[in-house]
């Protein structure tokens, strides 16, 4: 393990970034205060974090409807991604996007997806611009347990690997496709598919950031070397419903209870740090007030900005016409 | 007869149908749901309802839950029409027909022509469409102008609920194959709508509304939109022939012509993007036909030509409203 206090700080921060505004928003919408559909990243923290702390400004990710966490962990500005959220004029994509459709191409994000499996093909060519341009970057896709199932993402393992492409595939597998559970849906392991096209895959346990995170390195280490692409199959959990609205009648009786019990990412990773005195609970505990003070602010300031108006309707559709 | 939502209308379509002949069997992501998991079985019925209560009467033989895999589940249902049965598969939401598309209009879309006359299809794609949603550029789409383009698809729109139950068993009765695209903001609307199985043939408008002055075609949610503007301009004397066309393909050009021929005045309302669309279609169909009809230029009502947006207030621009259209019915009435 290669983290310094710094890192570890970093790490603890932005999953904590994360769980507090899932929390928040969960809390929102059920106000009432935000629109669409919304997909909460709560519970899969350490996969985000662990494997975009492995990520530079080079970088580029893809990420899913499911998108926040891996915004965030990118370095998306959290008080921009709210407004966005909430659909008005100086979100992150000026509200035209919304959750579905976050994005900050300055940072490497290359936004989340409502289309499952609109990622794994664009990561390729992330990656493909990173090989011809000799930027030295990679590319990470990420993908649900559902999404690996699409045949977009299939055929971008075979195109990563015969293109010998920076990629990491990353298919978090939360256990459930909407209401599906990845146990029916998908025929044969991650593992074994990655093998299958010639990749190396690897099953990282999700809810334990510092799994996520040395699988992570080795993965995009590979990558950067230039011996193509790999694939993680991380195990974790979702606090939340599919989408919120969701009354998750399809899950066992006290199974989140148990879960946000006995495998929360974060609990985790402060008994880790803790127990190995890398950090003081102390510190730890400021940082979740920060944060907490930071996602009031990024909700307070995102019910009192102002929506788009009719001058927005018509505009960035295209460069020129 | 009673009171139906458009749910439980599609719902009680598909029923009736699968209970008439083993050969229909309905497949989709979650439209039974809890499959492999570990509490409620049919726990969603689809993510809107739709299907719910098919697969514990029917079994999971016969209500199939698939991967998120739109191009083999598609195509399956293509394949599997082509060789005995009736499927009715669910495209959750249009704007992923571009994951699938080849499958549609590629294979389904040409087999009976490219095979000489004898193949047979009889497949019904169900998928929702439309804004109002609050579900951004890739869940609000209406995307019907691009299915009603490929010659051998059929494409249909039901306006209200006692219209999709009877089009419904039609689109699964019917032995070519046929996108029957539901507006998702319309699932909770009611009205009185038959017990019994029935069935309304493709291709023949309904005419919601009647009247000397303006001609008003509209698909789907726009001719509840029509039907109010035309009640609420009766009042001051305009009125209105709302002409709702049921199906983009096969289209009642007839009705449509003949309606222009008596009030002389045509608008559309069309909730697709507008180049290319039923708009245009309509309108180039009238110019072509019954030019010397027309006392006043066509007037089209259509969202712009952007994607669909994210935030309300944009959204909320963005769909054509009753007051649009109720514009350009004075404009081109004159009054
Ligand atoms: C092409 C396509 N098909 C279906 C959907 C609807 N849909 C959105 S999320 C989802 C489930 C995705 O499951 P998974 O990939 O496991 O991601 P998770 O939601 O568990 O994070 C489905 C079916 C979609 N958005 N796009
Ligand atoms: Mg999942």
């Amino acid at each position: 393990m290669q983290l310094s206090r710094e890192d570890l700080l970093k790490a603890y921060r932005d999953m904590r970034t994360i769980r507090e505004f899932e929390d928040r928003v969960h809390d929102e919408f059920a106000k009432g205060g935000i629109p669409g559909f919304v997909h909460l990243y709560a519970g899969e923290e350490a996969s985000g974090v662990g494997v975009c702390m492995n990520l530079d400004d080079r970088d580029k990710i893809a990420s899913t409807h499911r998108g926040h966490g891996h915004c965030i962990a990118k370095g998306c500005d959290p008080k921009a991604m709210m407004k966005e959220i909430y659909g008005k004029r100086d979100g992150l994509c000026g509200g035209k996007g919304g959750s579905m459709h976050i994005a900050d191409l300055s940072r490497g994000m290359m936004g989340a997806n409502g289309i499952v499996g609109g990622g794994p093909p664009l990561v390729c060519g992330a990656a493909l611009t990173a090989k011809t341009l000799k930027t030295g970057g990679v590319a990470v896709a990420f993908v649900g347990d559902g999404g690996s199932n699409q045949g977009t993402t299939l055929e971008s393992y075979n195109l990563a690997r015969v293109w010998n492409l920076p990629v990491v595939f990353v298919v978090e597998d939360n256990g459930y496709a909407e209401t599906t559970a990845s146990a029916w849906s998908v025929g044969g392991s991650q593992k074994k598919r990655a093998e299958a096209f010639g990749m190396p895959g690897t099953e990282v346990d999700g809810h334990d950031f510092f799994a996520v995170y040395d699988a992570a390195r080795q993965a995009v280490e590979f990558a950067r070397s230039g011996d193509g692409p790999s694939l993680l199959h991380v195990k974790l959990d979702r606090h939340y419903g599919h989408f919120e609205g969701d009354a998750m009648t399809y899950r066992a009786e006290g199974e989140v209870e148990k879960l946000r019990q006995d495998r929360d990412a974060l609990k985790i990773f402060r008994t880790k740090v803790s127990e190995a005195k890398l950090l003081e609970t102390g510190q730890l505990d400021e940082i979740d007030a920060e944060v907490k003070e930071l996602i009031d602010q990024a909700v307070a300031e995102s019910e009192a900005a102002p929506p788009p108006g009719e001058e927005d309707l018509l505009t960035d559709v295209y460069v020129s016409y | 007869m009673s009171n139906k939502s458009f749910r439980q209308a599609i719902n009680e379509a598909l029923a009736q149908e699968m209970r008439r002949d083993p050969a229909v069997i309905v497949m989709g992501e979650d439209n039974a749901g809890g499959l492999g998991a570990p509490g409620e079985d049919d726990a969603w019925g689809g993510v809107l309802g739709v299907t719910k209560g098919l697969m514990p009467e029917f079994g999971r033989e016969r209500v199939l839950d698939t991967p998120i895999s739109e191009s083999a589940f598609i195509g399956a249902a293509v394949g599997a029409a082509a060789t005995g049965l009736r499927p009715v598969a669910e495209l959750m939401f249009v704007d992923f027909m571009g994951v699938c598309f080849d499958q549609i209009f590629n294979q389904a879309g040409k087999f009976k022509y490219m095979f000489g006359g004898k193949a047979v299809t009889p497949l019904v794609v169900r998928t929702m469409f439309g804004a109002g949603f609050r579900a951004a550029s890739q869940h609000s789409q209406c995307l019907y102008p691009i299915f009603t383009h490929i010659p051998g698809l059929k494409v249909v729109i039901p306006s209200s609920p006692y219209e999709a139950k009877g089009l419904m068993i039609q689109a699964i009765r019917d032995d070519d194959p046929v996108i029957f695209l539901e507006h998702k903001v319309m699932y909770d609307d009611e009205e009185e709508v038959p017990d019994e199985p029935y069935t309304i043939p493709f291709g023949e408008a309904n005419l919601t509304r009647e009247g000397g002055d303006v001609t008003i075609v509209a698909f789907g949610r726009m001719v509840q939109f029509s039907n109010q503007v035309a009640d609420k301009l009766e009042k001051e004397g305009i009125s209105c022939t709302v002409v709702d066309p049921r199906t983009t393909s096969p289209l009642d050009t007839d009705t449509i012509l003949e309606c222009v021929a008596d009030t002389g005045r045509l608008v559309v309302v069309d909730e697709a993007n507008p180049r290319c669309n039923m708009a245009t279609d309509i309108s180039a169909l009238v110019a072509q036909e019954a030019f010397g009809a027309l006392k006043a230029p066509i007037k089209m009502v259509t969202p712009p030509h952007t994607p669909v947006p994210f935030s309300p207030q944009l959204e909320d621009l963005y769909i054509p409203t009753p007051e649009k259209i109720e514009a350009a019915v004075r404009a081109v009435a004159g009054a």
